[in-house]
């Protein structure tokens, strides 16, 4: 199935799951952004049919409601690719030499920043600092640490995705 | 209540939680029940020690052992060898040339010895998870002390008397803040805590949180007594997963024990606090975008004044300071303010927490009395640069601040210091920079960074910084003419003179100082198209230099491009095709007999 494809909204029952959402947090002050991260959390993405329903639920015009999503970089417009790889360019990986480990990446990969591959297998991020400077240069998989890297550790980490897709398939 | 012969502490914050100490501590819990040893040794799981280079880091007391880049299949061995037959695990100690024989009690070490745990007193230390270790260690004693014996304004007066100032960046007095919101007289005020640390390369803040949150929520329930506030927001990064799920637990277990809600400690206080998660944008950290973010709008920054705390969140009087701020308060409150303020310089009180990274070797969280110099932080604590390089630039403030050359190592570290070198406290990231790093590159890496994170509500940021990046892009290029100099400079005046908020006010102050400082760096990329430090590839050309070449052809044969030509048999001198070559560095590295210039 195309992860892209706009309608899947209404027949993935997660319908009531953001109604569920904001109804808890019906009472509280300044809630639009709590609940797009729940939100979120439950996409991978903010869809736009969620973003409508959300509107439509708080009663707050749809064109807020994108003015914040698009306002801050945690919140995402399209889906994921299935391997996320962020890379920390904060300041001491930087100086530590990420910036030759990102062009690696990009090379590996032929996509940019916050691009993902034709394929829907990975997407390439930066990201801010992480504070895990004493491992820098620093990178994450899905969450997944990797740190004192050099630009030659590049292709084994994407290798390693790979072959977990492949134990998946298997 | 059970007693333990010894405890492990073992590090979970969150480079060594990173670096595999979640598996660590399991490998101990199996291994001591396996030797039985679970009735008389207790691990803990511990907040930040500090040393994050040499993570992930336990410690055994009562000796005050401390191993460093512990593995987990290291824990069978202290198990047998430490907790078992009392003989150190020799090879785990630190091997640094200091390191003296026997000198491995953790207040010994090089790395402690010129510090002085203010903020940090509890990180490493308790388990932050436990409000009854946090209560062990005096912990919600001075709430108590304040609801019980003091006014409101006799609070306010303490924390005026020590000379606490914020620790966020800017540097104002935290008591006058607080009298300010005092006196406004609005039944509804709140109180915030700015735990927003986007400056990169600074997690100050996120280790106070994952090792001792208690003491932001005790401070915050404080400060709302003082102020007359009764909620209150902790506003925190959500990268920060560890930090935020031990602040919630504490949350929890602070309402449980009856210590945050209605009627705290039976004085009829009623506090109450929740969390709210940024959600990626730099310009939050900065006070009125905060609120404006609590709010659920789109976090851009508002004029000032009317200052929050006459119009703060939802427009009643808020006061917002800073995580290491707030950690502070309880110890004031019980060790009275003359102690703090015996601490430090003359306007600057008590103790800062750095994030030292960069080009160093002890990479790390430290904390130190203001007044400390540069030189005891870079070599004293920090162990010296790596590989023996030349110590070139010490930057702080992030991309607000600006840096501190090696002619100036020797300046005592307080607000009035740092801002007279053209640089800032901030938040107290401090990234060390040597030989090879270029002073424009590293303009221009703040700079895309402002770029890219100017909420665009006012055009001197918005557009400004843009070009001034634009500009800094075409030097590193070797593609700027001198009169750009002065350019950027009156943009950075100008720019730092007419912008809305504080981000805009700061962006320019990396280039003003790397201009103030490092002129001939910028001079020599424009006049002679050379980048002194050798790291902007644009204006670096790989060469073979044939006297020291000694023919090995390693370089011939890594070169991803074929760009080197040349054979030892044929005798034919190694040359590099400067049309093929990519500047990949592959054959600077290889060779093993220095013979690459660049």
């Amino acid at each position: 199935m195309n992860r892209n494809a706009s309608g899947c909204m209404k027949k993935d029952g997660k319908d009531h799951l953001v109604e569920e959402i904001i109804a808890r947090h019906k009472n509280s002050n300044g809630a639009l952004i709590p609940v797009l991260h729940e939100v979120q959390d439950l996409y991978g993405y903010l869809p736009a049919e969620a973003q409508a329903k959300v509107a439509k639920e708080m009663n707050v015009p749809i064109s807020e409601v994108f003015g914040v999503i698009s306002f801050y970089s945690h919140f995402a417009l399209k889906p994921k690719g299935k391997f996320k790889i962020s890379i920390c360019m904060g300041t001491a990986c930087y100086v530590k030499g990420a910036g030759p480990i990102l062009d690696k990446l990009k090379e590996n990969l032929a996509i940019g920043i916050g691009e993902t591959t034709a394929d829907g297998q990975f997407t390439l991020e930066e990201c801010r600092c992480l504070g895990a400077c004493g491992l820098a240069p620093v990178l994450t998989v899905n969450g997944k640490v990797y740190g004192r890297l050099t630009k030659d550790d590049v292709t084994g980490i994407i290798d390693d995705c790979k072959r977990d897709e492949e134990e998946i398939v298997q | 209540m059970q007693l333990f012969r010894s405890h492990v502490l073992v590090c979970g914050g969150t480079n060594c939680t990173f670096a595999n100490s979640e598996k660590i501590i399991a490998a101990f819990d199996k291994n001591l029940v396996e030797n039985k040893l679970e009735n008389e040794v207790k691990i803990v799981q511990t907040g930040c020690f500090g040393l994050c280079e040499e993570g992930p880091i336990i410690v055994i007391y009562p000796e005050g052992t401390m191993y460093f880049k512990v593995d987990v299949k290291d824990v069978q061995e202290i198990v047998q060898e430490h907790l078992l037959k009392g003989r150190l695990v020799s090879r785990l100690l630190q091997q640094s040339s200091e390191a003296v024989e026997g000198e491995y009690a953790i207040e010994k070490s090089s790395f402690f010895k010129k510090q002085m745990r203010v903020a940090l007193r509890n990180c490493g230390v308790i388990n932050p998870e436990l409000i009854d270790e946090y209560i062990a260690f005096d912990g919600y004693k001075a709430l108590g002390k304040a609801l019980t014996e003091m006014k409101p304004m006799e609070i306010i007066k303490t924390i005026k008397d020590s000379g606490l100032r914020g620790r966020g960046g800017g540097g104002f007095p935290t008591g006058t803040k607080w009298e300010f919101a005092a006196k406004q007289d609005n039944e509804q005020k709140y109180i915030c805590c700015n735990a927003d640390e986007g400056d990169p390369g600074a997690f100050m803040d996120r280790s106070v949180l994952e090792g001792d949150p208690h003491s932001v929520i005790e401070a915050m329930a404080i400060a709302g007594y003082a102020i007359g506030a009764n909620y209150g927001f902790i506003y925190v990064r959500a990268e920060y997963p560890i930090a935020v799920k031990r602040l919630q637990i504490a949350i929890d277990q602070a309402k449980a024990y009856g210590l945050l809600g209605d009627n705290i400690l039976d004085t009829g206080f009623k506090f109450d606090l929740e969390i709210r998660l940024g959600a990626g944008a730099f310009v939050c950290g900065e006070e009125t975008a905060l609120m404006t973010s609590i709010e659920g709008k789109r976090g851009e920054p508002r004029v000032r004044p009317p200052f929050p705390a006459v119009k703060g969140l939802w427009q009643k009087p808020t006061i917002l300071n800073n995580v290491e701020t707030l950690a502070n308060i309880p110890v004031i409150m019980l060790k009275g303010s003359e102690w703090f303020a015996s601490m430090g310089t003359e306007k600057s009180k008590g103790t800062k927490v750095f994030a030292v990274g960069g080009k160093i070797n002890n990479t790390g969280l430290i904390e130190i009395p203001m007044g400390t110099t540069l030189r005891e932080v870079i070599y004293d604590i920090g162990g010296g640069i790596p590989d023996g390089k030349k110590f070139k630039a010490a930057q702080t403030g992030g991309p607000s601040g600006g840096c501190i050359p090696a002619s100036h190592i020797d300046t005592p570290i307080d607000y009035e210091s740092l801002i007279e070198l053209g640089a800032m406290m901030g938040s107290g990231g401090l990234i060390v920079m040597d030989e090879d790093t270029c002073m424009v590159d590293i303009a221009k890496f703040f700079l895309e960074f402002t770029v890219d994170e100017s909420c665009g509500k006012c055009n001197p940021c918005r557009l400004g910084t843009r070009r001034m990046m634009e500009m800094l892009d075409k030097i590193t290029k070797g593609k700027g003419v001198m009169s750009d100099l002065d350019e950027l400079e009156n943009l950075a005046k100008d720019i730092k003179a007419s912008s809305l908020c504080a981000l805009g006010q700061t962006a320019p102050n990396p280039i003003l100082s790397t201009l103030r400082y490092f002129r001939d760096e910028y001079e020599a990329h424009i006049r002679d198209h050379k980048c002194p430090a050798g790291s902007c590839k644009a204006l670096l050309a790989y060469e073979v230099i044939e006297e020291k070449c000694v023919s090995c052809g390693l370089c011939a044969k890594n070169c991803p491009v074929n760009a080197i030509t040349g054979s030892k048999k044929e005798k034919i001198p190694f040359v590099i095709d400067q049309d093929i070559c990519i500047k990949c560095n592959v054959c600077f590295e290889k060779c093993p007999a220095e013979a690459i210039k660049k």
